[in-house]
C-alpha cells in the first residue's frame, strides 16, 4: 500500500470537506475491497477518511410508505439478518448471504457492496493492459481467458462484470439509492446506479465525485412468499457467480400477478429486462413461460469463446429459479440448486 | 497502566509525524495502547507490535481466513482491516480463548480430539471464525456449518475433521 494520510469524518459534510482537503482522497468505510485494491497497487490514495463515525447511516428503519431503509454503513451481514430484512425481503437476505464469506460480511458495508470494483483478473493484474483500470490501455480479457466475464452490454473497450449478488436481489426489488453530496441530495433507481462500459469503462456507476451514498429504500414490495436467489459459481461456496439469478413472484393460484427477474454474473450491472417482466405477467408459473422470458431477457448475449457456457447457463438458471420461487422453503445454504 | 507499543521496524526511522495516530485497543482482555501509520493492519499489529503471532497471515488478501480474530464479539479477516480504524475496539485472538485455569477452549479441545490440522497454520482463524459463527447462531445444520465456515480455507485435507470438531461442540454435535 502507498503511504496515505487517515482521517475520520463524523458528518457527511465533514467527508466531503476532508475529502477535497487531500489532492487524491477516497472514502473508506468496511475496506474490504479498497484495502485489497490498495495492497495490490491497482489503487492508491493520498488520505483516507474513515465515514464509519456518521451516525445515522447505521441503521434500518421502517418508512411510512411500507417500506425499509437500510442505513449505508450497516454491514452486510447485520443487514442480512436484520428481522425486517429476514421477513420482509427474504430474497435481499439470501443474495447477501450467497455473497463472499462471513468474515468480510461482517466487515463489508452497503453502500462498499454498491461500490465494489470488479473482479475481472486483468484489471487486478497491474501488468496487463485495461480499461478500466488505464483507460486507453486496451482490453486484456476480450481475446484472453475470459470464462467470468461479459456476455450482455459489452463494449469494445471492456467485458468485466458487476460482482455483487446483493445488487441482484436489489435490482428485482426496485431499489432506490440515497446520494448525498457538495451539490443537491438525490435518489438513483439502482438499476440506473451502474453503468455498461461503453466507452467509458473506468465508471462503474454514476455517483458523482464527492457524493456519498446514504440508504438504499426498498419499496414496500418484498416478494416474501415466492422468491429464490440461485448462484451458480465453481465451488459452491465464497466464490463469485458465474450466473446468478434473483426472482420474485407474487401468484394467483398458479397465475403470475408481479414478477421480478435480475440476473447477475452476466454484464457491466445487475441485468433486468421489463419486457420479459410483461411478457410473463398473467401467465402460468411454468418452465415454459419462463424459458421464453429467458430468451427475451438474454437477447443479444454474446460470448466471448471462453464464457460462452454462460449463455445456455443464464438461460437455464433463469428457469429454474422461476421453479424454485414457486417453493421458497427449499432455499438451500450458499444458493445452490434446491429443485 | 498501559504501554505505548510500536514496531521495532519503526525505530531508527523517520516518521511523516503527521500520519502516525495512537490507538487504544482492548486485546484479549488487556488495554494497550499502540503507535500505527494508517496502511498497517491490524493483523500486522497484532503480529509485529504486540508480538501475538498466534493470529496467521496467508493470504493477506481475505481469501483464506487464517487471519481471522474476534473484533468486538464478531469474526472479521484482520488481513482486511486498518488498525487505524479499530480504535477502541476489543479484539480477541486465538491466545485469548481459554479460560484463564489453564483449561483449553472447548473448541481447542475438540480440534485435537478430531485430529481437526495437519499443518496447522489455518487453525487459529478456524478456530476464531468458528466461535464467531456460534455466536452469530446461524449455524443449524451440517451443511450450515459448512456453508457459514467456508471463508476459512484448510489447503492440507482436514476440513472433513475441522467440521466434525465444531459440530462436536456446537449443539453437542446433533443437527438441529
Amino acid at each position: 500500500m502507498n503511504n496515505f494520510a487517515y482521517s475520520r469524518a463524523h458528518t457527511v459534510t465533514d467527508a466531503i470537506q476532508q475529502l477535497n482537503s487531500h489532492g487524491q482522497s477516497q472514502f473508506i468505510a468496511g475496506g474490504t475491497n479498497v484495502v485489497d485494491l490498495l495492497k495490490y497497487f491497482i489503487t492508491s490514495a493520498d488520505a483516507l477518511v474513515d465515514i464509519n463515525p456518521i451516525e445515522e447511516h447505521h441503521s434500518i428503519e421502517e418508512m411510512e410508505d411500507g417500506g425499509v431503509r437500510i442505513g449505508a454503513l450497516v454491514t452486510n451481514a447485520d443487514t442480512a439478518y436484520h428481522p425486517l430484512i429476514e421477513q420482509r425481503y427474504p430474497l435481499l437476505a439470501k443474495a447477501i448471504l450467497a455473497g463472499a464469506s462471513p468474515q468480510i460480511r461482517n466487515m463489508a458495508t452497503n453502500g462498499g457492496n454498491l461500490l465494489q470494483r470488479t473482479r475481472c483478473y486483468y484489471f487486478y493484474d497491474a501488468n496487463a493492459p485495461c480499461n478500466k483500470r488505464e483507460p486507453g490501455s486496451g482490453c486484456s480479457a476480450i481475446d484472453g481467458y475470459n470464462r467470468i466475464m461479459a456476455i450482455l452490454g459489452t463494449s469494445e473497450q471492456c467485458i468485466a462484470v458487476f460482482p455483487s449478488d446483493m445488487c441482484v436481489a436489489l435490482a428485482a426489488l426496485d431499489a432506490q439509492i440515497n446520494i448525498s453530496g457538495p451539490y443537491a441530495d438525490h435518489t438513483i433507481p439502482l438499476v440506473d446506479f451502474h453503468r455498461l462500459p461503453g466507452d467509458t469503462p473506468h465508471l462503474d456507476n454514476n455517483l458523482q465525485p464527492g457524493e456519498i451514498i446514504t440508504s438504499i429504500d426498498l419499496p414496500a414490495q418484498g416478494f416474501s412468499r415466492n422468491y429464490s436467489y440461485l448462484k451458480l459459481r465453481d465451488r459452491n461456496s465464497y466464490a463469485f457467480a458465474l450466473v446468478s439469478v434473483a426472482t420474485g413472484l407474487e401468484l394467483e393460484g398458479d397465475v403470475i400477478r408481479d414478477v421480478r427477474i435480475a440476473v447477475g454474473g452476466v454484464a457491466h450491472k445487475p441485468w433486468r429486462v421489463p419486457e420479459a417482466e410483461d411478457f410473463l405477467r398473467g401467465k402460468t408459473a411454468s418452465r415454459e413461460n419462463f424459458g421464453a422470458a429467458a430468451d427475451i431477457i438474454l437477447r443479444g448475449a454474446t460470448g466471448f469463446m471462453h464464457n460462452n457456457f454462460k449463455i445456455e447457463l443464464a438461460k437455464r438458471a433463469i428457469i429454474r429459479n422461476g421453479m424454485m420461487a414457486l417453493h421458497p422453503e427449499t432455499q438451500l445454504p450458499g444458493a445452490q440448486p434446491s429443485l | 497502566m498501559s504501554i505505548l507499543y510500536s514496531p521495532t521496524s519503526m525505530q531508527g526511522h523517520e516518521v511523516e509525524e503527521g500520519k502516525l495516530h495512537t490507538i487504544s485497543l482492548t486485546i484479549n482482555g488487556v488495554r494497550k495502547e499502540i503507535q500505527v501509520l494508517p496502511w498497517v493492519s491490524l493483523l500486522d499489529a497484532l503480529r509485529e507490535y504486540l508480538h501475538l503471532t498466534g493470529t496467521k497471515k496467508g493470504c493477506d488478501h481475505g481469501q483464506c481466513g487464517a487471519c481471522t480474530v474476534l473484533c468486538d464479539g464478531k469474526r472479521i479477516n484482520s488481513c482486511l482491516t486498518l488498525a487505524v480504524m479499530k480504535e477502541g475496539s476489543d479484539i480477541t485472538t486465538i491466545e485469548g480463548i481459554a479460560p484463564a485455569d489453564g483449561e483449553l477452549h472447548p473448541l481447542q479441545k475438540a480440534f485435537i480430539e478430531h485430529d481437526a490440522f495437519q499443518c496447522g497454520y489455518c487453525t487459529p482463524g478456524q478456530i476464531c471464525s468458528a466461535i464467531g459463527m456460534m455466536e452469530e447462531g446461524k449455524a443449524h445444520t451440517r451443511d450450515d456449518v459448512k456453508e457459514l465456515m467456508s471463508g476459512n480455507l484448510c489447503r492440507c485435507g482436514a476440513n472433513t475433521n475441522i467440521i466434525d470438531a465444531i459440530m462436536e461442540v456446537k449443539e453437542g454435535g446433533k443437527d438441529e
